[in-house]
């Protein structure tokens, strides 16, 4: 299939001539090819994200088309005011990471380093509300599953409510978590001035798993806060 | 890594003396901590052909005890009610998770998958070494659950049993958990491989169609797995927290188990299967000396196999409490996804017709292949006609019809292509004359296993019983019989695989003619795979017409 024809690889052409980019590896043609790959690596990362989540969503609907007053009656218990709140970080940590990914496309390291610490700041922000919230209904005897305890539970399946609430955001929290640490990393190579209009790959792909988180927070506020 | 590119290379020297993957770097740490796509394949390889063998003695001890419904072979007991419980299951979980999902993906298409492109690694190398160690962290849970005293809820860990059963579910599961992981990055590793990283000419249409049905299991790792690791975290914390979704008697759902479960593990089987059908799309022509016949069709196949595989879990519960409906459509759908399946055996079959066919051990598995799972596709045809079903489920039937597609397909094709890529994996030829014997001896043991099983299910005898009814003890005491064959069969293959890697290099570049890029360059290949960067010029079968060369 292959006739031996073009003279040399990309990477020995570098190497040759001394001026290979650290940032290609050495398996890519060209940056365009990498960036591309990455591209279609992140999206189908979220694609599986979708689909773990879509579990737990399918879930939820099913369990609260048998128990429909347990949900009413179990969301009653949540901190609507602390659930608005998280929302609204979450939108604006969204925001700064759009910005981050611009400044860094357009080689602004400080605007970049500066969004970056205001996104790092909100998920802190959001897992400092969550801390409460979940203190608050612990002191309540709202707990998952069997441990579950409140005696004025006037349908007897509000464990259930609370089983999907614990899991679902344990989940969506364990994924604030892994943003938080890549974007510390991120944090740590912009500060070292890796990203430039050149390379930005990674500040580009960690934004699209940040909005992924966001939105799956903004399915999961109204499905858990805002029950009628 | 230039000079390794630039090294002198000629194609008639000795090929002991040449530069190759598997020597340079040395070392084991060079082993354990690479990123080239050659070496994680030969890691794959030997992690599951070693779950092959335990999964295997696993299968040798269940037939051996079946061979009698006393289970007393020579007078002595050979496993009790709860043992025998947990050893089909630790079967079943070591088989499908960690043997066959990995086994053509991950370690056969790890190798060859880049090299057919012209390609120089997959697209993220390090994510492919991180899924090997994911892998293996996943199997070592699993033998973690094993050690704690095995499992007994067979490999499909049907509620309300796994959540209530004192066996170590819990680590089982999250041991598949894990090891899915390792399913997805491989998927998407080389979904984003074959988009990015095909050689200069190389349309899409130019592609070998090994790729073609690695990119349809790719999506469907992608796509499937993630929802499976969803269901077992599910089905854990379910047993840990009594959380009430698929426990009846705390307001939840079994059935909404089995819909979960089934979702990814119908598209499961196709996992498994369409890379076996995407080996023999690579043998068969070849062995014929003909380009493939129906090119787009088989590759549209693999495609539409992996969209369809999607809509059909509903057949696995025809019995367990769907509407009529669904029943109905699940039942034409699974009619539906066997076209695909059909349109690629009569491809193959319009290639080798008036082909120049020559019967080496890659070919032999190919061609049972082609008659293996035609009688296991078949068979599932009549599992998904819903009357018939009703008599048929969780019988011997289903456990026929599995392992005709899983092992007479699936593993059949695994060992054709670990045939017929030996010589470039590895340098050396294997002997031929033994691996056309064991290629008999799979092929007659595998018939004479399992072939009475379609009778027995036919009869009523019923799957993962221990006690049975006298009158069946003639089939299976054949069908013990013929496990002990395909054994045989899989020893002598090892033995005779081992022994070649004792030989200097002896494999030529290209030892069976052919078209596709990885014969183009040195058998064992360069690190880098090719001297310089491979160009399309001709498709991956343009094989002279008999006679004109």
């Amino acid at each position: 299939m292959s006739s031996i024809s073009t003279p040399v690889t990309e990477a020995h052409e570098d190497a040759a001539h001394g001026q290979h980019d650290p940032n290609l590896q050495h398996h890519f043609a060209t940056k365009e090819q990498q960036f591309d790959t990455s591209k279609i690596g992140i999206w189908l990362f979220l694609a599986t994200e979708i689909l773990m989540f879509g579990g737990l969503f399918v879930g939820f609907a099913y369990m609260q088309s048998r128990f429909p007053e347990a949900f009413f009656e179990g969301h009653k218990h949540l901190l609507k005011v602390a659930g608005t709140l998280n929302t609204v970080v979450l939108l604006v940590s969204s925001f700064t990471m759009v910005l981050a990914v611009h400044y860094a496309r357009t080689s602004k390291r400080k605007k970049l380093i500066i969004c970056l610490a205001i996104t790092m700041f909100c998920a802190l922000i959001f897992l400092g509300v969550k801390y409460i919230e979940y203190t608050h209904e612990f002191s309540e005897g709202l707990y998952p599953g069997r441990y579950f305890s409140n005696p004025d539970d006037p349908t007897g399946h509000e464990f259930i409510f609370f089983s999907f609430y614990f899991m679902m955001t344990g989940l969506h929290g364990i994924h604030i978590l892994a943003g938080l640490c890549v974007m510390a990393w991120l944090l740590r190579r912009a500060i070292r001035g890796d990203f430039s209009r050149n390379y930005y790959t990674p500040v580009d792909v960690v934004g699209l798993y940040w909005h992924l988180v966001d939105i799956i927070w903004i399915y999961l506020f109204p499905l858990l806060y805002l029950i009628r | 890594m230039a000079d390794v590119i630039s090294a002198p290379f000629h194609a008639g020297t000795t090929p002991v003396e040449r530069r190759n993957y598997l020597t340079e770097p040395k070392g084991l740490w060079s082993w354990l901590a690479t990123v080239d796509h050659k070496r994680i394949g030969i890691m794959y390889l030997i992690s599951v052909m070693a779950f092959f063998l335990v999964g295997g003695i696993f299968a040798l001890l269940i037939r051996l005890s079946l061979f009698d419904p006393s289970h007393m072979i020579f007078g002595h007991k050979m496993l009790d009610a709860e043992t025998y419980n947990k050893v089909f299951t630790m079967h079943g979980v070591i088989m499908v998770f960690l043997f066959i999902i990995p086994s053509i993906p991950a370690a056969l298409g790890n190798f060859v998958l880049p090299m057919m492109l012209g390609a120089k690694d997959v697209a993220f190398p390090r994510l492919n070494l991180a899924s090997f160690y994911i892998y293996w962290t996943g199997a070592a849970l699993a033998m973690v659950a094993i050690v704690t005293g095995g499992v007994d809820t067979g490999w499909t860990f049907y509620t309300p049993y796994s959540t209530s059963t004192q066996t170590s579910v819990a680590w089982m599961a999250m041991g598949i958990f894990i090891a899915g992981f390792s399913s997805i990055f491989t998927g998407l590793n080389f979904i984003a491989t074959i988009h990015k990283l095909r050689a200069p000419g190389m349309g899409w249409f130019d592609m070998p169609l090994f790729c073609w049905g690695m990119y349809a299991t790719a999506l469907m790792q992608v796509l499937a797995t993630p929802v499976l690791a969803i269901t077992l975290l599910l089905m854990t914390i379910e047993r840990l927290f009594r959380i009430g979704i698929f426990d009846a008697s705390l307001g939840g759902d079994p059935v909404l188990f089995q819909h979960f479960f089934w979702f990814y593990s119908h598209p499961a089987v196709y996992i498994m299967i369409v890379p076996g059908m995407a080996i023999v799309s690579e043998i068969i022509p070849v062995f014929s000396r003909k380009t493939i016949f129906g090119y787009r069709m088989i590759a549209f196949s693999s495609i539409g196999i992996a969209l369809i595989g999607f809509l059909v879990w509903g057949h696995h519960m025809f019995v367990a409490g769907q509407s009529q409906t669904a029943v109905v459509v699940f039942s034409f759908l699974t009619f539906i996804v066997a076209i695909p399946s059909a349109i690629k055996v009569w491809n193959w079959l319009a290639t080798m017709y008036h082909g120049s066919i020559s019967l080496e051990t890659p070919m032999l598995y190919a061609i049972s292949f082609i008659l293996l799972f035609a009688i296991g596709g078949l068979t599932g045809v009549f599992l998904g006609a819903l009357s018939l079903d009703v008599h048929l489920t969780d019988t011997y039937f289903v456990v026929a019809h599995f392992h005709y597609v899983m092992m007479g397909g699936t593993v059949v094709a695994f060992l054709g292509g670990l045939h017929y890529w030996w010589p470039k994996i590895t340098g050396r030829m294997y002997n031929e004359r033994l691996g056309q014997i064991a290629a008999a001896l799979v092929f007659i043991g595998f018939n004479a296993t399992f072939f009475p099983q379609f009778i027995m299910g036919g009869q009523g005898m019923p799957r993962r019983y221990y006690n049975y009814l006298p009158q069946f003890q003639p089939m299976h005491a054949f069908s013990t019989v013929g496990s002990w064959i395909i054994g045989a069969g899989l020893f002598l293959t090892l033995g005779y695989l081992l022994a070649s890697l004792r030989k200097p290099y002896d494999a030529p570049d290209n030892p069976w003619g052919g078209k596709t890029m990885e014969w183009q360059t040195q058998s064992p290949p360069l690190t880098e795979n090719f001297e310089v960067q491979p160009v399309a010029t001709h498709g991956p079968y343009d094989f002279f017409p008999v006679g004109t060369h």
